[in-house]
């Protein structure tokens, strides 16, 4: 009998990896936090960096969510780890996506949270030790080939526009709207702008 | 399917294996009941039978009752006669008259409250009623949101995923004394509380064969002999002209084995379950902690229980137990593919991780005493471990 999840988002749910059992023993170098228990998904992540490499040797987390939630944040700190800070702070959701070997659709945003915890990390341990973030990314990447568009145009299309919903987006972009093979990216990172945006209007409304 | 212990009969029950007997048997009376000759007589006696045996259980008569094709149908059918009514009675100089008015509560069934949704768009003015922590709904604000337009009152007997039972006599009279109709949703009481119509003193009252124990597909209306019923499906005389279509005639025959079953096991069957939803409880009290219960301790249906573990959230829970044959259902979000945690929940408090974090439990006929402690068994550990793998459980 099939199970709506992948075996690989089955064997991360059942047995996560690298739970964060002891925080003042495991004495992190950057803590990251995202998301809340509001709105049903919410993670810590805690590394180990090596300074002169600036390697991530440990990483360990905690979640409060679904099983996407946990198993995205348990595959994502086995792939930190051994990660230079820099190939860290690329991690996407679409590469989550690929070691879990999918998510449902409606599932998607689960694991948009994941690598915003790391990078949340990250910047953590960058600020602790007074170094410059060299890793923030512009959003020149492609995403969909068949019709040029970039990261930048999604985010666009969200932030000014107001998308939320892929349909939207595609009214906005016509993104995937050619051979289509790039609509689970599409709407993963479509996710990603629109946790980010929320986010911040959280912070507004809070100031 | 393995055999699985089954704790959602609030979602959906299976069928009893006399309901299945009689089933198999209808199968081959395939008349149209509608034909004069034998074929189709012996279908319509066996209606005739099915029909008097709902009625008899609720204490009406058989010409009150309409079989539907679902509880939701049901619940439609009430409100498109409200609507109707009104529209097919006015003149064009009236149309200021018919001003439609209607009071519901916050955690009745989505074909109650987006149906309502819907004629909002088509200009009737809804109340949707507070419930107070334990889910109940206050004689008072009732009473005080009655208008001179107020058309209909409908809120369900027992609610289905906290169990607590609503004071429908009592607001039937306060629907009385203002001349307005009043409906209940009965889907989630029948065959776990008394039902008797004329007590209660309502206009109609929904029922719906699969959570007795039935199949899926079949309905039951009741509609007060006071009242006119207009058709929400037009097009033909079957049940009393009220709703057009071949009758589900397999599913009305069921229904009527189904509720005669009700008559005789209803009342050992319930104490036994409340025993065990008893048993269920404590024993979470005994051994999780940090845990809530939602709904009324007290006023609430025997076989429902309804919990909130804190600090994890529910689809986990629901997987997890899955995976050691557990059937249950839970409020949160992420479930089920809507990003809404449960309505009912957050009109109860207004923490949605209250609501992420519910399960429910609602047991059946089937269920037994060892299933029960099965549960007990292998719960705790699942909720200790996803809280050791929680930011939120820091102790």
């Amino acid at each position: 009998m099939s199970w709506v999840y992948s075996d690989k988002v089955k064997d991360h749910f059942t047995n996560p990896k690298n739970i964060l059992e002891n925080e003042a023993e495991f004495n992190a170098d950057g803590k990251g936090d995202v998301g809340n228990a509001v709105c049903g998904d919410m993670m810590i992540m805690v590394i180990k960096v090596d300074k002169e490499k600036q390697i991530i040797t440990d990483c360990k987390w905690k979640t409060y969510g679904c099983a996407s939630a946990i198993s995205s944040t348990s595959v994502l700190s086995e792939m930190a780890i051994g990660l230079t800070l820099e190939e860290a702070y690329q991690i996407k959701p679409k590469h989550i996506l690929k070691e879990l070997d999918g998510l449902p659709n409606h599932k998607v945003h689960c694991s948009v949270l994941g690598d915003r915890a790391l990078r949340s990390a990250i910047d953590d341990y960058l600020q602790r030790n007074n170094l410059p973030n060299t890793f923030k990314e512009t959003n020149t990447e492609i995403i969909c080939k068949c019709l040029n568009i970039s990261r930048n145009e999604i985010k666009i299309a969200v932030v000014e526009r107001g998308a939320r919903t892929f349909e939207e987006l595609q009214g906005f972009t016509k993104i995937g709207t050619s051979c289509g093979s790039c609509i689970p990216e599409a709407r993963a990172v479509m996710e990603e702008f629109i946790q980010e945006q929320e986010e911040e209007e959280e912070k507004m409304k809070k100031k | 399917m393995d055999k699985i212990v089954y704790l959602d009969n609030n979602a959906t029950t299976p069928i009893h294996p006399e309901v299945r007997k009689a089933m198999i048997e209808a199968i081959d009376y395939y008349g149209n009941p509608s034909s004069m000759h034998q074929a189709g007589r012996i279908v319509s006696d066996a209606i005739v039978d099915a029909r008097k045996i709902v009625s008899n259980f609720i204490n009406a008569n058989s010409k009150e009752i309409l079989f539907t094709g679902s509880g939701s149908e049901s619940n439609n059918t009430v409100l498109n006669n409200v609507f109707s009514n009104c529209k097919k009675n006015i003149s064009d100089t009236d149309s200021d008259k018919c001003k439609i008015h209607i009071i519901t509560s916050a955690i009745e069934h989505p074909s109650i409250l987006e149906t309502l949704e819907h004629y909002e768009t088509l200009g009737v003015e809804v109340t949707y009623l507070p419930v107070d922590e334990f889910g109940m709904v206050r004689l008072q604000d009732v009473e005080e949101a009655i208008r001179p337009s107020t058309k209909l009152i409908t809120i369900m007997l027992a609610n289905n995923e906290i169990g607590t039972i609503q004071p429908i006599k009592e607001i039937a009279k306060i629907a009385r004394k203002h001349n307005v109709l009043i409906h209940t949703d009965a889907v989630q009481a029948t065959g776990k509380i008394n039902i008797d119509v004329k007590d209660l003193d309502v206009d109609f009252l929904t029922m719906s064969g699969h959570k007795i124990y039935a199949p899926k597909g079949v309905g039951v209306l009741y509609v007060n002999s006071k009242n006119k019923l207009y058709p929400l499906i037009y097009g033909g005389h079957q049940e009393n002209k009220w709703r057009a279509g071949t009758e589900n005639t397999i599913g009305i025959i069921a229904m009527g084995r189904a509720f005669e079953l009700l008559s005789e096991e209803m009342e050992t069957e319930m104490a036994r379950e409340k025993k065990l939803i008893g048993k269920l409880k404590q024993g979470f009290i005994d051994k999780v902690p940090y845990i809530s219960i939602n709904g009324h301790p007290e006023i609430s249906l025997p076989n429902t229980l309804n919990i909130t573990f804190d600090y994890i959230e529910g689809e986990s829970i629901l997987l997890y137990a899955d995976m050691e044959g557990i059937a249950v259902s839970t409020g949160s979000a992420c479930s089920t593919g809507s990003l809404e945690p449960s309505h009912v929940i957050m009109a109860i408090e207004s923490r949605p991780e209250r609501a992420h974090g519910s399960v429910r439990f609602s047991i059946g006929r089937n269920n037994t005493e060892e299933e029960i402690d099965y549960v007990l068994e292998k719960f705790p550990p699942i909720i200790e471990k996803l809280r050791k793998l929680s930011p939120l459980y820091n102790i």
